[in-house]
């Protein structure tokens, strides 16, 4: 391929016959072929990204032999409730409405998934752990606190009663792919508290009559 | 005037340089290549921003999208235990070439009395076994929970002595990496009630931190 061989038309000429004068080239094109078809196989066979894990805390179960006397109170909580790609969502406690709480009976809002939906509810109710990562931030950029600090604060800010709790509920439309980007939107508002619940008989018949 | 000489030679490149980089790249690749090992189902994962690693000592479980459950577990040494201690639960014998094929297979899915004969299969004929995966919804008979069980106990006895060998070697190791972590691998389309019955399993085990597997995903700024 990229050597031509020549000379070897000689040496029938008068005179001594001589010992051929052989090349000590090699010819190494099957060589590189192979060297090659290797390489191609590894490039193509070869994995390098580990895959990467998302951690998840669920809450423990509860023990039905000696229940918690009463439902330990939210303050600062949202409720997504998914279902397919469609979030329904409410603050505080859930008031039935037979039995309405001090603003009515709750409502279902609705929302998607995306930066002015979901994203923007987010931002707004978790603003003081957001705006303390923020000032916090601007002191690591400046070197008045180390690195170590900045996380201590960040996840103490996490656990301040004016950060923002969230509490996800699915029927039985929704997929992993619909949980799993709700996770991550939380992830990405620095949500600190994240409990994955049962939906409760009530809230099902209010999302029922919502989704026809 | 003299002509133009045209050198007279062979027109021949010299590849050597070329043959060294493509064996070097080789090499590397060799080297470096950690091969997907064949798994009996395929996983479409959903995305996240998360950057955190797999850890080393896991026990994962599969959800695929019909909601069938595959079990899998990291260290080779664990699995032998974990192994030894369900053929003796489930009074499933196995035989010794069984137990070393089991020690590095992927992820599997299948009862326990249909185990041995899953062994003996060649790793592309695994993916066609029809099997209902592991039985996890009745009370009676859940089989997962008996390999999370089992296979918790075994992987946190193997990561015990690789945490006491790193101890004796001088180094100072974290307890927290040698104890077994718990991944799950969902399907995108998998139905989320269908993955909370797994969840459910390792709960009753009191295990409640779980980590998702992910593909990554650029995080928003």
């Amino acid at each position: 391929m990229a050597e031509i061989a020549e000379g070897g038309g000689g040496g029938h000429g008068k005179g001594k016959k001589r010992a051929k004068k052989s090349s000590t080239r090699v010819d190494m094109t099957p060589m590189v072929d192979l060297a090659f078809l290797l390489l191609t196989f590894f490039v193509l066979t070869s994995t390098f990204s580990k895959p990467k894990v998302m951690s998840l805390v669920y809450p423990a179960k509860i023990d039905p032999k000696n229940p918690p006397k009463e439902q330990p109170k939210i303050n600062n909580a949202i409720t997504f409730i998914l279902s397919e790609d469609k979030i329904y969502y409410y603050t505080g406690q859930f008031y039935p409405a037979s039995k309405p709480g001090p603003k009515g009976p709750t409502v279902f809002e609705e929302t998607d998934f995306g930066t002015k939906g979901v994203r923007k509810i987010l931002a707004d109710g978790n603003e003081y752990v957001l705006s303390q990562k923020k000032i916090n931030g601007k002191k690591l950029e400046n070197k008045q606190i180390q690195d170590t600090t900045y996380l201590r604060l960040l996840s103490d800010s996490k656990k301040n009663n004016k950060a923002l709790k969230v509490l996800i509920k699915t029927d039985d439309k929704a997929t992993c792919k619909n949980f799993i980007d709700l996770v991550d939107e939380l992830k990405i508002a620095e949500i600190g508290v994240i409990a994955p619940v049962d939906l409760m008989p009530a809230e099902l018949v209010l999302l029922k009559t919502k989704i026809k | 005037m003299p002509k133009i000489k045209i050198p007279k030679g062979s027109p021949s490149i010299d590849m050597t340089p070329m043959v060294d980089l493509a064996f070097l790249l080789v090499t590397f690749f060799m080297l470096a290549a950690s091969f997907r090992s064949s798994e009996p189902v395929d996983v479409d994962v959903p995305s996240s921003i998360s950057d955190v690693i797999i850890p080393e000592n896991v026990v994962l479980v599969t959800v695929d999208k019909d909601g069938r459950v595959f079990f899998n577990m990291s260290d080779p040494e664990a699995r032998r235990e974990l192994l030894t201690a369900m053929s003796a639960k489930y009074k499933v014998g196995f035989t010794p070439e069984q137990m070393d094929e089991f020690t590095y297979m992927s992820s599997f899915g299948c009862k326990m009395n249909e185990m041995p004969g899953y062994i003996d299969l060649e790793s592309d004929a695994r993916k066609e076994f029809v099997t209902e995966a592991i039985p996890y919804k009745d009370s009676t008979a859940n089989q997962l929970k008996d390999w999370i069980y089992y296979g918790n106990i075994a992987a946190l006895n193997t990561g015990k002595t690789s945490f006491m060998e790193a101890k004796m070697n001088g180094l100072n190791p974290d307890p927290i990496d040698y104890k077994p972590k718990f991944i799950l691998r969902v399907d995108s389309k998998t139905l989320y009630f269908k993955a909370q019955k797994v969840i459910d399993v390792f709960r009753d085990l009191n295990i409640n931190n779980l980590n998702f597997i992910t593909s990554m995903e650029l995080a928003p700024l």
